[in-house]
């Protein structure tokens, strides 16, 4: 039962970080169609920017640990989001009127060229993140202790989603996102400046791949530079399991694919922990393409 | 344009025979990698150049083809070269029960599983399943190719061996390109709702070009297993899969681009040794701007050429002939 029990929060907190990712991938997937490949290696370079600040920081005694985590967070979002934002103006913007595959190898450029750009600047080790920041609380909960890390990533990634609904469903830009997504034509019809909402898509999904990549580094301690593959490619996952263009469904998707995958690596094998996630996605597509909540019918797919 | 291309062509083999002779071993190592590469390239370009597959796994093939070899090879001391055909069977069998299920999938939804399946491959070799793969340190003692009784084991002899078998892969393929199959490829790839309209079974010829893809990939895993005589599973990783696959999108399609993109891609690299970190930057960086700037790639296939003046004739000529037996049936049935 214990086990049990830390394999479903330790799932929730990989689920939160993978959900996270995963609404970058359906928001651009949502305005653009396009599977945006260079996401995960902006992934990467948050978790390696937040570790560069979490070091550089001079902010060290005078104050609390966690409030430097916080504004080192904030500071890692802004700084992926505009990275992102850039890589749009440079490798996807060109390519609006293409066909849409030119797109795809364009975006699978870019993250080949991303992922060795930092593997150039910080070079090809792993890194272990700073220790001094890493929170080493614990709590009971019904009995068990859990480590407060746990609970923190869950609390982030889940406030952050929070955060994201209530801004799409709730305010005008929010809406102008959804009529986006729905139909880019109309949408410059009614008044939206498409262009404006394609670069905050931009912003906001990197921003929030960004934390959390540094989420990431806190969590498990170490990063390497080829991260970006692994946690992407889960991530993509999810919002295809969840649907693909439906943020609620991201959402779904990656805290349920990190239970899948915690449990099973608890109790099927460790050593094919990465082959479920992928034979997740398969099955997914070969049963039911449209994902859990992807109520859009894709088109030829 | 033609005449200018086929001139090239008869460089590029003329070239291609002198080399070995005035380069020292290591570049003969690198041009046989080369040649590995370009097999790998050529027969990925069947599916993606040709049928227009977005297919992102194709390191699985050529590890299923080099594993079948060499378990079979260290095994059974069966030779290597014998082989070929039951690495390519084996890697053709593995594709298509892998293609069947997700053949009709659009686009960037297969090249998501695609990749899928080439990670599982690699965990799955890893893991060393059934006891045949060796786990991770993989399988070494594959022992050198003999043909009629003479073995191959200098650089130069695998140098002759592989681009030996990159002639004929290039002349077969050519053939294949201008056969009713590759010009069925050549639709669905422009079109495929209206090449389903048009009578082609889309998912069938989809299917057929995947599995010959993989055939050719498995018999290019043999050569390697032979050139190597060590295997492990880091060789079929999955960033091999994106160096042959940036390899023929950049190329274009047609097959003289294929080479030419893998001696820019595998070869320049090498000549830039200082800048070998930065190789795959550069990699990624020439994939976008060729996408922005010429998505058709380096050397697309050349548009296809068809007699019209003789296909009219032909006509013309049934034409004639069916005339006078229209006449007569006319007749009859007034009669």
């Amino acid at each position: 039962m214990e086990e049990f029990f830390q394999q479903l929060l330790n799932g929730l907190a990989v689920g939160g970080i993978y959900a996270l990712v995963a609404l970058g991938y359906t928001m651009v997937y949502g305005v653009l169609k396009l599977i945006n490949f260079a996401h995960g290696d902006l992934f990467t370079i948050g978790a390696y920017l937040g570790m560069t600040l979490l070091v550089s920081s001079g902010m060290a005694g005078s104050l609390s640990p966690l409030l430097v985590l916080l504004v080192v967070f904030i500071m890692v979002a802004l700084l992926v989001a505009l990275v992102g934002c850039l890589l749009e103006r440079a490798a996807y913007r060109p390519l609006r009127k293409a066909n849409r595959l030119s797109a795809v190898v364009s975006a699978l450029g870019a993250s080949i060229f991303f992922q060795n750009a930092v593997m150039l600047i910080y070079g090809a080790r792993l890194y272990v993140y700073p220790e001094d920041w890493r929170p080493d609380f614990t709590v009971d909960i019904l009995g068990f202790t859990v480590p407060g890390v746990r609970l923190l990533v869950i609390m982030a990634s889940l406030l952050l989603m929070f955060a994201l609904h209530s801004f799409i469903q709730r305010t005008r830009t929010g809406a102008a996102i959804r009529a986006v997504a729905i139909d880019q034509s109309a949408a410059r019809l009614m008044g939206i400046n498409v262009d404006r909402i394609i670069s905050l898509v931009f912003l906001i999904g990197p921003g929030l791949g960004g934390a959390a990549g540094m989420m990431v580094g806190i969590y498990y301690g170490q990063i390497d530079f080829t991260m970006g593959w692994s946690y992407g490619l889960k991530a993509f996952t999810a919002a295809i399991l969840g649907g693909i263009g439906n943020i609620p469904g991201a959402m779904l998707g990656g805290l349920l694919l990190g239970v899948i995958e915690a449990l099973s690596s608890a109790y099927i094998s460790m050593a094919w922990k990465d082959a479920i996630a992928f034979l997740v996605l398969i099955l997914i597509l070969i049963i039911r393409p449209t994902g859990l909540l992807g109520e859009r019918v894709a088109d030829k797919l | 344009m033609i005449q200018c291309r086929r001139y090239s062509a008869f460089v590029l083999v003329a070239l291609l025979c002198v080399l070995p002779h005035m380069l020292d071993r290591y570049w003969i190592d690198v041009c046989v990698s080369i040649g590995l590469y370009a097999l790998l390239a050529l027969s990925l370009n069947v599916i993606l150049g040709q049928a227009g597959i977005f297919h992102m796994g194709h390191a699985a093939f050529y590890a299923v083809g080099a594993y079948v070899t060499a378990i079979v090879n260290t095994q059974f001391h069966i030779p290597v070269l014998w082989l070929m055909p039951l690495a390519g069977c084996a890697a053709a069998l593995f594709a298509l029960l892998v293609a069947r299920p997700i053949i009709h999938l659009r686009g960037d939804y297969l090249l998501i599983v695609t990749i899928g399946i080439v990670e599982i491959v690699r965990i799955a070799l890893i893991n060393d399943v059934g006891g045949l793969t060796g786990g991770a340190n993989g399988i070494f003692g594959i022992s050198r190719p003999e043909i009629f009784g003479f073995t191959i084991k200098k650089s130069m002899q695998f140098y002759y061996l592989v681009w030996g078998m990159v002639g004929c892969s290039v002349l077969l393929l050519g053939w294949l390109a201008r056969s009713r199959f590759g010009r069925a490829l050549s639709y669905i790839k422009e079109d495929d709702v209206a090449a389903e309209g048009c009578g082609v079974d889309v998912a069938r010829y989809k299917l057929m070009a995947f599995v010959f893809g993989a055939f050719w990939a498995g018999m290019a895993g043999t050569l390697y297993a032979a050139k190597m005589t060590i295997i492990a599973p880091e060789s079929f990783s999955f960033m091999e899969s994106v160096i042959i696959f940036a390899v023929v999108i950049l190329s274009g399609g047609s097959q003289l681009g294929v080479l030419v993109s893998t001696f820019l891609f595998i070869g320049l690299p090498e000549l830039l040794r200082e800048f070998s970190n930065a190789r795959m930057l550069l990699f990624g960086l020439a994939m976008m701007l060729m996408m922005i700037w010429r998505p058709q790639g380096l050397l697309p296939p050349l548009p296809r050429r068809y007699n019209v003046q003789a296909a009219l004739a032909a006509l013309r000529r049934r034409k004639a002939e069916a005339e006078p037996e229209h006449k007569a049936k006319a007749k009859q049935g007034e009669a």
